[in-house]
């Protein structure tokens, strides 16, 4: 039975890892604003154009 | 998905707005003004393109900046000092807030600013709060031409007074996630924890080892649950009591307390297991109460004053020429240049000829005023037209516009009637109760079982304990507050609904709040014009910057515009103007007469109200136009409804009698009429109907109700754009929503019964609760069932029932 206490003090690692996990997403703001990254996920990596000019950017 | 094959030819490829015809364009792209074009130009450069596809109505009209601002004041170290974020080193983080953020493009546009300014190394939109932060490198680029970027791309960033004058405090909403995810992390292992016990598995030899190995994590758990997510309610209860009053904080801290101290005694004296699953459990719930309740309006501004108006600075003229200069380091005795649509930072006295300022925001009028040299400017009024040279006269903190704040009565309202809820006063009758009950368990089992005695008078304690009862207020007001901001009306937080629900006395400012402050009505009234006099009294107009011919220049709805031969606009009078040969004269009548002696004038405008521009074509007289302020829609039906519920309605107006007529005809039952009001008479005049039994609700929108919104019992600012600043209130409605007002108000009263309600409901519960803890029944089992299950009724039926309510209703649930 004694393997009990081992695997409870496992499951509370792991429980508070995923704790602190939460404290970092807090903290870094993931909470602040819940509207902006779902329209984010939404861009293109690279915008599509029918003109290639990345090589020259700012030509004036 | 080519935005060309959704937008007709004629409209603006960057902004959508109809042409005038098809002669600024780019790449076969129609544009409406030289500002569109140069920001597609810019993005096109960039290969930023992408902006117009990702949502069709993206781009901003730049046509009304066109006048290039200038920005010489964010050169100031001080000023810059302030607005900015953090700076270390080289990299600057600024936030700024830009009223234009509307949709998917300008959130992927303002998050790519590095491919047009190679100084910035990252943009992030806030899109709730309108608001984009911009880190960049301050040696590549500055602040100054972030900001130039910024407005010529047509997102102009809001640079207000206030900005300098205090810094924004960090969010107290990060700590209570931190709470809630702590009590909700040992909520749930102490609930697994506790399950041998549920399950009463204590039969064999090691049971009494694993009792004391969970009881003492169980212990470990419940501390940081007391002391860092709970600590609130206690603090707020010891505060309560420190004043002799009783809040709803005080029987929830007694029940926590209750909880804690009887659990951690069985554990330690190993006579049972403790009610820790309840204890976190209830604050877990509480929590989430308070989160709902915490959620508010970030974008929406409800405490602004003066500072919120004024620009952050202003042009100064020197001897070396303009210099842009921070508004509150302006000195009395310097010269300053107000262009068109510009504020007016303080008193001055103006040195410019025929200066037009307009004042509607200030004093209500709708008309703008003409202004000879000489003459006192105030703050707070609109330059409109040419730009004005003025000589200040008095400091910023000293001018017309603050004096309502430094009003008296003004301060005086701002210790209206104390906010209470209906939780925080039921909360001594309930605490004294439960107090009494329990030490009369406590007496009564003293003289059966000594040994039991203690026992049933904590478990009475902890099942009295308003976990649902706290919960009912947050949950009902916030679903409440929530669907009433889907339908445009927008409260400044929960306690408000309650206020709202009781006001039976209604104050309507005129100018913007009851007529539109945009939309006029007008009408031609003589002889009919043919279409090429339509074009050339068109042309004439649109070279007027005067409101009224704006008016009737959009009225006439002429695309192609001649230009004219000769054009004479006297100020405040009139325009006289030769096209094509053609000569018209248009304006107040007595200046027709002036101008044109020996002709006939045949008029019947008395039986017009409203402003009226008299035209005159070739030395004939042809009519007038009469513009009246349209009144906004939906209001009548509202006044009407108020009036079948008896309620007195008021009128305030900054402007003077002409359109008294007008008002009488939209409703006649106005309790009293005051016209040509001053911002510290309209919150005198509430003052005046307070007594015990009426709850006023003013409703207004400029800064000339800011003292009547405020010393009123619910202040409701009426808005066409929620982004735009609005005066001091309670709650902000869309001008859309204003004749819905009624409706929202009895929603309001309905959630309140609702509320009364779930209270009877968590009171049933607490009975139940009762009836095991004085029987001595009150085992741990029962207790985390009773408790959950109790708030988690509570949540459902509040939010079930302001729902349905609102369905029946037929308000909007759904965005």
């Amino acid at each position: 039975m004694g393997v009990i206490v081992l695997l409870i003090a496992f499951s509370l690692l792991v429980a508070l890892t995923f704790l602190g996990a939460f404290f970092w997403a807090v903290k870094s703001g993931q909470f602040d604003d819940p509207q902006t990254p779902s329209m984010r996920m939404l861009f293109d990596d690279e915008p599509v154009s029918k003109n290639n000019k990345t090589l020259t950017n700012k030509t004036d | 998905m080519h935005k060309n094959s959704l937008i007709e030819k004629n409209q603006c490829y960057h902004c959508g707005e109809d042409c005038s015809d098809y002669s600024i364009s780019t790449d076969d792209k129609v544009f409406c003004c030289e500002g569109c074009r140069t920001v597609y130009q810019i993005l096109d450069e960039n290969n930023l393109c992408n902006y117009y596809n990702l949502d069709n109505r993206a781009g901003n009209t730049v046509k009304a900046n066109l006048e290039r601002k200038r920005f010489d004041y964010l050169l100031d170290l001080e000023v810059q000092h302030k607005l900015v974020d953090f700076k270390k080193g080289n990299t600057v983080s600024v936030t700024f807030f830009i009223p234009n953020i509307h949709c998917t493009s300008c959130v992927w546009l303002l998050e790519n600013l590095q491919n047009i300014d190679q100084g910035v190394l990252r943009g992030t939109v806030n899109f709730l709060k309108r608001t984009v932060t911009v880190v960049f490198d301050d040696s590549k680029t500055s602040l100054r031409a972030l900001v130039e970027l910024l407005t010529t791309i047509g997102y102009e960033p809001s640079l207000k007074l206030e900005q300098l004058n205090e810094k924004k405090a960090h969010s107290i909403e990060r700590n209570l996630w931190l709470k809630l995810g702590v009590a909700g992390f040992c909520f749930g292992n102490i609930m697994l924890f506790s399950f041998p016990e549920y399950l009463n598995i204590d039969q064999s030899d090691s049971s009494v080892m694993f009792k004391y190995f969970f009881g003492t994590l169980n212990i470990i758990l419940a501390l940081p649950v007391l002391f860092f997510s709970g600590i609130d309610y206690i603090k707020s209860a010891w505060a309560a009591l420190n004043q002799k009053g009783i809040n709803l904080d005080v029987p929830i801290s007694i029940g926590m307390l209750a909880l804690f101290g009887r659990s951690l005694y069985e554990i330690l004296s190993g006579t049972g297991a403790g009610y820790f699953d309840s204890f976190t459990g209830f604050i877990f719930f509480l929590l989430i109460g308070k989160v709902v309740q915490k959620k508010t309006f970030d974008r929406l501004s409800f405490d602004r004053d003066y500072k919120s108006y004024l620009p952050i600075s202003v042009l100064k003229i020197t001897k070396g020429g303009e210099l842009s200069i921070p508004v509150n380091r302006i000195e009395i005795g310097d010269h300053i240049l107000i262009r068109n649509q510009e504020l007016i930072p303080a008193d001055s006295i103006n040195t410019t000829d025929h200066l037009q300022v307009d004042y509607s925001f200030i004093t209500g009028e709708s008309e703008p005023v003409t202004l000879i040299e000489g003459e006192q400017v105030f703050a707070g009024g609109k330059v409109i037209g040419q730009p004005g040279e003025l000589i200040v006269s008095k400091k910023v903190e000293h001018s017309y516009l603050t004096q309502l704040w430094a009003n008296e009565s003004f301060k005086l309202s701002q210790n209206k009637r104390p906010l209470t809820s209906f939780a925080d006063r039921i909360s001594p009758y309930f605490t004294f109760s439960v107090i009494g009950i329990a030490l009369i368990s406590l007496i009564v089992w003293l003289q059966i079982e000594a040994t039991q005695a203690f026992t049933i008078f904590t478990a009475v304690l902890i099942v009295a304990c308003p976990c649902a009862l706290a919960l009912s207020t947050p949950f009902t007001l916030g679903s409440t507050v929530n669907i009433l901001s889907v339908n445009g009306f927008y409260l400044k937080n929960l306690t408000v609904v309650e206020e709202l629900s009781k006001t039976n006395t209604f104050v309507f400012d005129k100018t913007g709040t009851i007529t539109e402050s945009n939309e006029s009505k007008i009408e031609f009234i003589g002889e009919k014009l043919s279409k090429k006099e339509s074009q050339i009294l068109a042309s004439v107009c649109h070279s007027s910057t005067h409101p009224l011919s704006k008016t009737i220049f959009k009225n006439l709805n002429t695309k192609e515009l001649l230009t004219s031969d000769s054009f004479q606009e006297i100020h405040g009078k009139g325009i006289i103007a030769t096209i094509e040969g053609v000569q018209v004269c248009l304006g107040k009548l007595d200046f027709l007469r002036e101008k044109l002696t020996g002709i006939e004038f045949d008029i019947s405008e008395v039986l017009h109200s409203g402003s009226k521009v008299h035209i005159a074509i070739n030395g004939s007289y042809r009519g007038f136009f009469s513009i009246q302020q349209r009144f906004r829609k939906g209001l009548k039906n509202l006044l009407l409804q108020f009036d079948g519920l008896d309620f007195p309605q008021y009128l305030l107006s900054g402007d003077n009698e002409k359109e008294k007529s007008a008002l009488l005809s939209l409703y006649k039952g106005w309790e009293e009429m005051r016209f040509n009001q001053s911002p510290t008479q309209k919150l005198e005049f509430i003052h005046s109907l307070r007594n015990k039994d009426t709850h006023i609700v003013m409703i207004g929108d400029g800064l000339n109700d800011a003292g009547a919104l405020k010393a009123s019992d619910f202040g409701i600012a009426v808005s066409d754009d929620k982004s735009s600043f609005s005066p001091a209130c309670d709650a902000i409605i869309d001008s859309d929503s204003l004749g819905s007002l009624d409706q929202f108000l009895s929603f309001s009263r309905i959630s309140f019964n609702i509320i009364i309600v779930s209270f009877f409901i968590s009171l049933l519960y607490n009975v139940t609760g009762l009836g095991f803890a004085l029987t001595g029944n009150l085992s741990p089992l029962v207790a985390a069932i009773l408790m959950p299950l109790s708030s988690v009724t509570i949540m459902a039926f509040t939010t079930l029932a302001t729902r349905l309510t609102a369905k029946k209703m037929g308000l909007k649930l759904w965005v």
